[in-house]
C-alpha cells in the first residue's frame, strides 16, 4: 500500500486508483477514477456504490465537476512536473469555487516537499509524495512560513494578521 | 519610502532560511540540479558563463541609502566589487559564490531586501517610472500600488510555477518611463470624472524573439479591484498559456492567439466568477501604505538660475542631467552610470557608498534606480547643483550625455551571460569612442540605443530608436541594426534596415545612420522624428553605402 500525507499524518492509502493493475473496481471500497474516464461513463460512475475520487490532469478543468461534486470524497490533482503549475489553480477553484470539502490530493512526480506549502495554500490537505521524498522533512515543510500575503488557508493573510492586529 | 513591519521581515527571513536549506540540501547532494534550478532561480540565482549571477530585486527602483551602502558592501565582500543595474530595476552580481548565496540574502534582509522571484516563471519584480512622486506630469504617484502588487506578488501559492516569468510595470505619468507597453502587464495610473483612482491596464506586450506591444484590456479598472482583476488575469494565463513550447508560452502569445476581445471576456468571466471570493483592497490598507510614500519636508524655495556664469561642463550636465521637478526650487539630478569606457549600467562599491553618502547630505536619503541603467538623485535644492556636481565628477558618475546617443541601454553580453551570442559591451566601447565628442552628441541630441546579446532582448533593442542585436554566424559576432523603435509614450518596434554587419562595423554603420539624419532632419526634429517623416528606406540606402562585406 502506498503511504501518503494525509492531514498532517502518516497512513497507508485506503484508496485505490481505476485501471491500474490488480484492482478490482467494483470490489474497491474507495476508488479513484480518471476525469477522462469519468466524464465518458458519467451514468455507471455516478451508480458506484462506493466513496468515488476523481482524478485531474494538468488540462483539465476543474469547474466540470460542478454537478457532481458533492458525491465526491476526494480530488487528486496532478503535477507530473514540479514546474507544472496548472493543479494549483484547480485546487483553488475547487476550493473557493466548487466550495469542495472532501480530501485533496497533490499526486505525480511534482509533488516534492518545497512545494507543499504553496499547494497546501491552494487548499491540498493530503500529498502523494514523489519517489525518494522524506516524509518527516515534508511534514516539516508544512510549516516552513508562518506568515503569508495572499488570504489562502492554512495560513491567514499577513493583511488579516495587519489589520486585526490594528483594530 | 515602504518599511518592512515584523510581519514582512518575518517573510523574508524564514524565505532566506528556506533557501540556505535548499542550497544546503542541493550541495549534501540531495537535490538534482534539476530540483534546484526551479528553487534557486525563485532566488534570483542563475548558472553563468563563469559563475553564478545573483539578481536583486529593487522594487520599482527605489533605495534608501543604507540599502545602496549594504549593495556596495555585499559587492565587496562577496563579489568584485561591482555590480550591474538592469533595465528592470535590478542589481545583478556577476561573480558570487553558490554557497555563499545565503549569506547574501540574510544581508540584504537586515536592510528590507530580497532576490525573491527575480528570475524563474513567476511573477517578477514590479517596476516603476524613476521621476515618481517628482514628474510634472503625473497622475498619481505609482509606487504604494507597485508596493501592494510587490506583497500580492510574493509568493503567491497560485502563480509561482507560471507557464512563463511574468513582468509587470506601473507609471503615473503619460510619459510612461517604464516603457510599461513592453510588459505582461502594463498599468497606467488614471483618474475618473469622479477623481477616482484606476488604472488603464495593457496585457501581452513583450520583448524577446517575438516583441509585441501590450494592448488595452480594461479603460479604466477601479483600485479597490487591483488585485482581483490581477489575480483573473494570471489564472487565466496560468490555465491557458502554453507550456509545451518556451519560445510560445509567455501572456503574448495567447493574448495574440485567441485575440483580445475573447482574452477580455475570458479574464471578465473569471473576475465576475472570483469577486466574491477575492475582497478588494479596502481603504485603509492603500491608505496605509500610501502613507509610506508621503513627500519629503521640502523647504519653500524660489527656482533659481543655477548654470549662469558657471563652466560649460556644469552647463552641459546641468542640462542633460538634471530634470525638473514638481516642487519649486528642487530639481532630478541623474548619475550616469553611462561613462564612457565603461560597461552601461556598472557601478563600483566605492561609487555605491559614496553616493549613498551624497544622498543623505541632498536628496533626504534615497536613491533611484532607473530603466535606462542609470541612477537619479530625485529632490536636490537646485542651490546643491553645483556642489553635487562636482561631486559626481569626482567620483566618475557625471558624463553629461543621459538622453543621448552614448546614454545606451545594454545586456552584459556574452562577457557574463550563457544565452549571448555577442560582446555587447566591446560593441558598447567602440560606440563611446566613435562618439567621444561632446559637440557631435549633443548636436545629435536625443536619440536612444538599445542593444541587446541575443533575441532574448533583455537590452530591449526592438524598442530602441536605434536597435542592435547580436547573432551569431558560423561562430562570428555580427549585429542585426534596427531603427524606429520606442517607448515613452509612444511604443513602437523597430524595423530591421537589412544584412547584419560584423563587430567591427558597428559604429561607423550607425555613425552613417546618424548622418542621414543630420542631413534630413528639419528645424528642431529628434531622430525618431525625422525617422517617422522619412520611412527607413534614405535610412537602409545609406547604411551600407561604403562597404560590401554585409551578408
Amino acid at each position: 500500500m502506498r503511504r501518503i500525507l494525509r492531514r498532517r499524518e502518516v497512513v497507508e492509502d485506503d484508496w485505490r486508483l481505476a485501471g491500474e493493475e490488480g484492482v478490482d473496481e467494483a470490489g474497491s471500497p474507495a476508488l479513484i477514477v480518471p476525469f477522462a474516464d469519468f466524464r465518458t461513463h458519467i451514468a455507471k460512475w455516478r451508480a458506484y456504490p462506493g466513496r468515488l475520487g476523481v482524478r485531474l490532469s494538468p488540462a483539465d478543468a476543474a469547474e466540470d465537476l460542478a454537478e457532481d461534486i458533492q458525491r465526491l470524497s476526494l480530488v487528486a490533482a496532478e503535477f507530473p512536473t514540479a514546474g507544472e503549475g496548472r493543479g494549483y489553480t484547480q485546487g483553488r477553484l475547487l476550493r473557493s469555487r466548487l466550495q469542495f470539502k472532501g480530501e485533496l490530493r497533490a499526486v505525480g512526480a511534482g509533488v516534492k516537499q518545497d512545494l507543499l506549502f504553496i499547494m497546501a495554500r491552494c487548499g491540498f490537505d493530503s500529498f502523494e509524495l514523489a519517489a525518494g521524498q522524506k516524509v518527516e522533512e515534508a511534514l516539516k515543510a508544512l510549516d516552513r512560513y508562518s506568515v503569508a500575503y495572499q488570504p489562502a488557508e492554512p495560513v491567514p493573510s499577513i493583511r488579516q494578521q495587519r489589520y486585526s492586529a490594528a483594530g | 519610502m515602504y518599511q518592512y513591519d515584523q510581519l514582512d521581515q518575518a517573510f523574508v527571513d524564514q524565505r532566506v532560511s528556506e533557501f540556505r536549506d535548499q542550497t544546503r540540501r542541493f550541495l549534501a547532494g540531495e537535490l538534482s540540479e534539476d530540483e534546484f534550478k526551479l528553487l534557486r532561480l525563485r532566488n534570483g540565482l542563475y548558472i553563468q558563463r563563469h559563475a553564478p549571477m545573483l539578481r536583486i530585486a529593487i522594487p520599482y527602483g527605489l533605495l534608501a541609502s543604507r540599502q545602496l551602502r549594504k549593495l556596495g558592501e555585499i559587492a565587496r565582500r562577496y563579489d568584485r566589487s561591482f555590480g550591474h543595474f538592469t533595465t528592470r530595476q535590478n542589481l545583478q552580481l556577476n561573480w558570487p559564490k553558490l554557497e555563499d548565496v545565503p549569506d547574501i540574502l540574510e544581508q540584504l534582509a537586515t536592510v528590507q531586501m530580497h532576490a525573491i522571484q527575480t528570475s524563474g516563471n513567476c511573477i517578477r519584480n514590479v517596476t516603476a517610472d524613476h521621476m515618481a512622486g517628482i514628474a510634472e506630469d503625473e497622475v498619481d504617484d505609482p509606487r504604494p500600488y507597485c508596493e501592494i502588487i510587490r506583497q500580492w506578488a510574493n509568493l503567491h501559492p497560485e502563480f509561482t510555477y507560471l507557464p512563463r516569468k511574468f513582468k509587470i510595470a506601473v507609471t503615473g505619468s503619460p510619459a510612461d518611463r517604464a516603457a510599461s507597453e513592453v510588459h505582461d502587464i502594463g498599468l497606467h495610473l488614471r483618474r475618473d470624472k469622479q477623481g477616482n483612482i484606476g488604472f488603464q491596464v495593457f496585457v501581452g506586450g513583450g520583448l524577446g524573439r517575438t516583441p509585441m506591444i501590450g494592448q488595452v484590456i480594461r479603460e479604466f479598472l477601479p483600485l479597490p479591484d487591483l488585485l482581483s482583476y490581477l489575480d483573473a488575469i494570471l489564472r487565466v494565463y496560468n490555465r491557458y498559456g502554453r507550456r509545451d513550447n518556451i519560445h510560445k508560452a509567455r501572456i503574448k502569445i495567447l493574448v495574440k492567439s485567441v485575440g483580445i476581445a475573447r482574452f477580455r471576456d475570458q479574464v471578465e468571466t473569471e473576475w465576475q466568477a472570483a469577486r466574491d471570493i477575492a475582497p478588494g483592497l479596502e481603504a485603509s490598507q492603500v491608505e496605509r501604505v500610501r502613507s509610506f510614500f508621503q513627500p519629503p519636508a521640502y523647504e519653500l524655495l524660489q527656482n533659481i538660475d543655477v548654470a549662469a556664469g558657471r563652466e560649460p561642463e556644469f552647463q552641459a550636465w546641468y542640462r542633460y542631467n538634471t530634470r525638473p521637478h514638481r516642487v519649486a526650487g528642487y530639481r532630478a539630478a541623474f548619475i550616469s552610470l553611462k561613462a564612457h569606457g565603461q560597461n552601461p549600467g556598472d557601478m563600483s562599491s566605492g561609487q555605491m557608498e559614496a553616493v549613498a553618502a551624497l544622498a543623505d547630505r541632498v536628496s533626504f536619503g534615497l536613491i533611484r534606480v532607473t530603466h535606462s541603467q542609470n541612477l537619479l538623485l530625485g529632490d536636490v535644492r537646485q542651490s546643491d547643483l553645483y556642489a553635487v556636481w562636482k561631486e559626481l565628477r569626482g567620483l566618475g558618475l557625471a558624463m553629461p550625455n543621459i538622453g543621448t546617443l552614448t546614454d545606451m541601454i545594454a545586456c552584459p553580453g556574452l562577457d557574463f551571460c550563457s544565452l549571448a551570442n555577442a560582446g555587447t559591451l566591446n560593441v558598447a566601447k567602440q560606440i563611446q569612442e566613435q562618439f567621444d565628442d561632446l559637440d557631435y552628441l549633443y548636436d545629435l541630441g536625443d536619440i536612444e540605443i538599445k542593444m541587446s546579446g541575443c533575441m532574448n532582448a533583455c537590452g530591449h533593442h526592438h524598442v530602441g530608436h536605434i536597435g542592435i542585436l547580436g547573432v551569431d554566424k558560423h561562430g562570428e559576432e555580427w549585429y542585426q541594426i534596427t531603427l524606429g523603435g520606442s517607448v515613452n509614450g509612444f511604443t513602437a518596434l523597430g524595423e530591421v534596415i537589412g544584412p547584419s554587419v560584423p563587430q567591427a562595423e558597428v559604429a561607423s554603420t550607425i555613425e552613417r545612420i546618424v548622418e542621414v539624419y543630420r542631413a534630413e532632419r528639419e528645424d528642431g526634429e529628434r531622430f525618431i522624428e525625422t525617422f517617422r517623416r522619412i520611412g527607413v528606406k534614405p535610412f537602409k540606402e545609406r547604411a551600407y553605402a561604403t562597404h560590401s562585406q554585409a551578408a
